[in-house]
C-alpha cells in the first residue's frame, strides 16, 4: 500500500474518534470539523516524512485542537498552514498526554458525535446525510451521489441539518445510564436507516448506492466495538452483514430483482454470513430479546439454508410472532404470513392479512403478497386486481416488472401454481 | 523447529482498507506464502474474523463467558486451535473440556474467516 493510501485510511479510522474530542473541546459542529481538516492537512504534509504516529487519533486531536484555539486566538478562520511544520516535532510524551485526556471519554465522545446526527427534530434524510458527512467523513458529492440527488441540493440539506442541531441543546457531560441506553437505541436506528438507504436500491443504481450499506456495516462495527455487551447492537450488526452477505445476488445482469428462493446462494458472501452467525449467537446468549437481534435471527435462518427447501419457516414464522408483540406493526404481520403461508398453507396466510388491508392501501407490497397468495388458491381474477394496484404503488421499476411477471404468468398458464409468496418487503 | 507468527494490527485501520486495499494486501502475502508453500515450509494459515466477534471464556471455577476479545494483558498468548463447531455454544463446549483439562487463564473464542489447511512436509 503506498503512504497516500496508508495516510487516507489512518485519517478515516481516526475521524469518528477525533471529531468527537474536538467537539467535546470546542462545542460547535463546524469549529470541530475545521480543526480535524486542518489536522488532517499536516498529517498529510507531516506523516510522509516523519513517519505516522504510534496513535493517529491523539496526534490529530491534538494538532486539531491547536490549530483551532491558535485560529481562535487570532480572531481569524482562515489562517494559511505554517510554510514549515511547525508541529512536527510532537513527541510521544504529547501524544501519550493526548491519549490520557481523551481516553476516558473515548466512548462518550464518539456516541455523542452519532447522537447529534439522529437529533428528533431531523428529519431522516437529513439524520442520515449528516452522519455520513460528520462521522463517516463522506464529501458532500459522494452523498449527493449515493442520495441520487445534485451536490448544491445535498450541500443545503447538511447546512440545513447542522444549523438545526446548533440550535438544539446538546449536553456535553457524561450521560447517565439511561440516557446513554437511549442514545444507543437511536444511533442504532440511524445506522439501520442509513443501511436501508442503500438496501433498497433498485438493480440500475445498486452499486452507486452500495457504499451506504458498507458505511453502515463500519459504523456499527464501530458502535459495537464500543459497547461490546449490548446484544441488540450484535443484533443489529448481525442483521446488516447476513443482508449484505447476499448483495451480489440481488439482482440480475438487466437490474432486476431476484427473490431470495430464486438467488445464487453461491454468490452470498460466506465471510461476512459467519460473522453475522458468530454475532447472532453471541447476542442469543444473553437471553435479553429485542427487534434487531429477531430480524437477524430471521437473517440467519434464511443464511443457513443451503437451498430454499431447507428454510425453516417454522421458526421464522416464531420469530415473526415474537416481533409482532415487540413491535406490533402491519408490515411484520404481511412478513410473517409469508411463512405461514409456507407452513400452513395460503388459506392461512391470506385470512391473515386481510385485516390489514385498511392500513396498507398504499403500500406495494400489501398487494405484491396478497396477489401471490390468491394466484396459489387459483383465485385468478383476484389476483389480478391485486397486481395491477402493486403495479401502480410499486417505488422502482424493478418492483413494477417483478409484478408483470407474475402477470405475465397468470394470462399465459391461467393455473392455480407457478406463483410464489415473496418474502417482502426485502429480497 | 515449528515457528507461529502472529498478526498484530489495528482493527479499525485494516476495516478502514477499502475492497481493493484489502484485496492488494491479501495479494502481497499469497507471494510470500506461494513461496513457502513451495518450499513445503507452510502450515495452516488463518484469518480471524474481527474482534466484534469474539467471545472469552476464563477458566475459573465455574467458567465464565464474556463478550469481546481477551484484553489482559496479565496473561500471554501460548498457543492456539483450530475446530470445527456449528456454532458459538459447541465452540464453547470445547473450550470449557479444554479449560477443565487445564484450568487456569482464559480462551479467546474467535470465528475465523478464511483458512489455508498449508503443506508442511514432515
Amino acid at each position: 500500500m503506498t503512504d497516500v493510501a496508508w495516510i487516507d485510511a489512518a485519517l478515516t479510522s481516526a475521524r469518528p474518534q477525533a471529531v468527537g474530542a474536538l467537539l467535546r473541546y470546542f462545542r460547535d459542529l463546524d469549529i470541530a470539523e475545521e480543526a480535524f481538516q486542518n489536522a488532517c492537512l499536516r498529517a498529510l504534509k507531516s506523516w510522509p516524512q516523519n513517519g505516522p504516529p504510534r496513535d493517529p487519533a491523539g496526534w490529530l486531536i491534538m494538532v486539531g485542537r491547536n490549530a483551532a484555539i491558535d485560529d481562535i486566538r487570532r480572531g481569524r478562520k482562515q489562517e494559511p498552514l505554517p510554510e514549515d511544520d511547525a508541529i512536527s516535532d510532537l513527541d510521544d510524551t504529547e501524544e501519550a498526554l493526548a491519549e490520557r485526556l481523551d481516553g476516558s471519554h473515548y466512548r462518550d465522545d464518539i456516541l455523542r458525535l452519532l447522537f447529534i446526527c439522529c437529533h428528533p427534530e431531523l428529519p431522516a434524510t437529513q439524520q442520515i446525510a449528516l452522519a455520513l458527512r460528520i462521522v463517516s467523513g463522506l464529501t458532500v458529492k459522494q452523498i449527493a451521489r449515493a442520495f441520487l440527488v445534485s451536490d448544491a441540493a445535498m450541500e443545503q440539506r447538511i447546512t440545513r441539518a447542522k444549523a438545526r442541531v446548533a440550535d438544539a441543546e446538546v449536553p456535553f457531560e457524561a450521560p447517565g445510564a439511561a440516557e446513554r441506553a437511549g442514545r444507543l437505541s437511536a444511533v442504532a436506528a440511524m445506522i439501520y436507516l442509513i443501511f436501508n438507504e442503500g438496501y433498497s436500491a433498485s438493480g440500475d443504481t445498486a452499486d452507486i448506492r452500495n457504499p451506504l450499506c458498507e458505511e453502515a456495516i463500519r459504523l456499527a462495527r464501530l458502535l459495537l466495538r464500543l459497547f461490546q455487551n449490548e446484544p441488540e447492537i450484535m443484533g443489529l450488526m448481525a442483521l446488516l452483514l447476513l443482508q449484505h452477505a447476499r448483495a451480489a445476488a440481488r439482482f440480475d445482469a438487466d437490474g432486476g430483482l431476484i427473490l431470495l428462493e430464486d438467488q445464487d446462494r453461491n454468490l452470498w458472501n460466506q465471510t461476512l454470513i459467519a460473522e453475522g452467525l458468530a454475532l447472532i449467537d453471541k447476542a442469543m446468549r444473553h437471553r435479553r430479546s429485542g427487534p434487531y437481534q429477531i430480524q437477524a435471527a430471521i437473517a440467519a435462518l434464511h443464511a443457513r439454508a443451503a437451498k430454499p427447501g431447507d428454510t425453516d419457516w417454522k421458526q421464522i414464522d416464531l420469530l415473526y410472532g415474537a416481533l409482532e408483540v415487540m413491535q406490533p406493526s402491519p408490515v411484520v404481520t404481511l412478513n410473517r404470513a409469508v411463512a405461514v403461508s409456507k407452513v400452513r398453507g395460503s388459506e392461512a396466510a391470506l385470512e391473515m392479512i386481510e385485516p390489514l388491508g385498511e392500513r396498507l392501501s398504499n403500500y406495494f407490497h400489501f398487494f405484491g403478497v396478497r396477489g401471490a397468495f390468491l394466484m396459489q388458491l387459483g383465485r385468478h381474477d383476484e389476483a389480478r386486481v391485486a397486481f395491477d394496484r402493486a403495479i401502480a404503488l410499486a417505488n422502482t421499476t424493478a418492483e413494477a416488472a417483478h409484478i408483470r411477471m407474475h402477470l405475465d404468468r397468470l394470462m399465459r398458464e391461467g393455473r392455480p401454481q407457478g406463483a410464489r409468496a415473496d418474502k417482502s418487503p426485502a429480497n | 523447529m515449528l515457528y507461529a507468527i502472529l498478526c498484530y494490527h489495528d482493527e479499525d485501520l485494516v476495516g478502514s482498507w477499502t475492497q481493493e486495499q484489502d484485496a492488494a494486501v491479501m495479494q502481497k502475502l499469497a507471494v510470500v506464502q506461494d513461496k513457502l508453500t513451495r518450499q513445503g515450509r507452510l502450515g495452516p494459515v488463518a484469518r480471524l474474523l474481527p474482534t466484534t466477534a469474539a467471545t472469552t471464556l476464563r477458566k475459573e471455577n465455574p467458567p465464565v463467558v464474556l463478550d469481546g476479545p481477551f484484553a489482559e494483558t496479565k496473561e500471554q498468548l501460548l498457543g492456539f486451535y483450530i475446530v470445527d463447531c456449528r456454532n458459538l455454544d459447541e465452540a464453547l463446549d470445547v473450550a470449557r473440556d479444554l479449560g477443565a483439562a487445564n484450568p487456569g487463564g482464559a480462551y479467546e473464542i474467535r470465528p475465523v474467516g478464511l483458512l489455508n489447511p498449508g503443506g508442511l512436509k514432515p
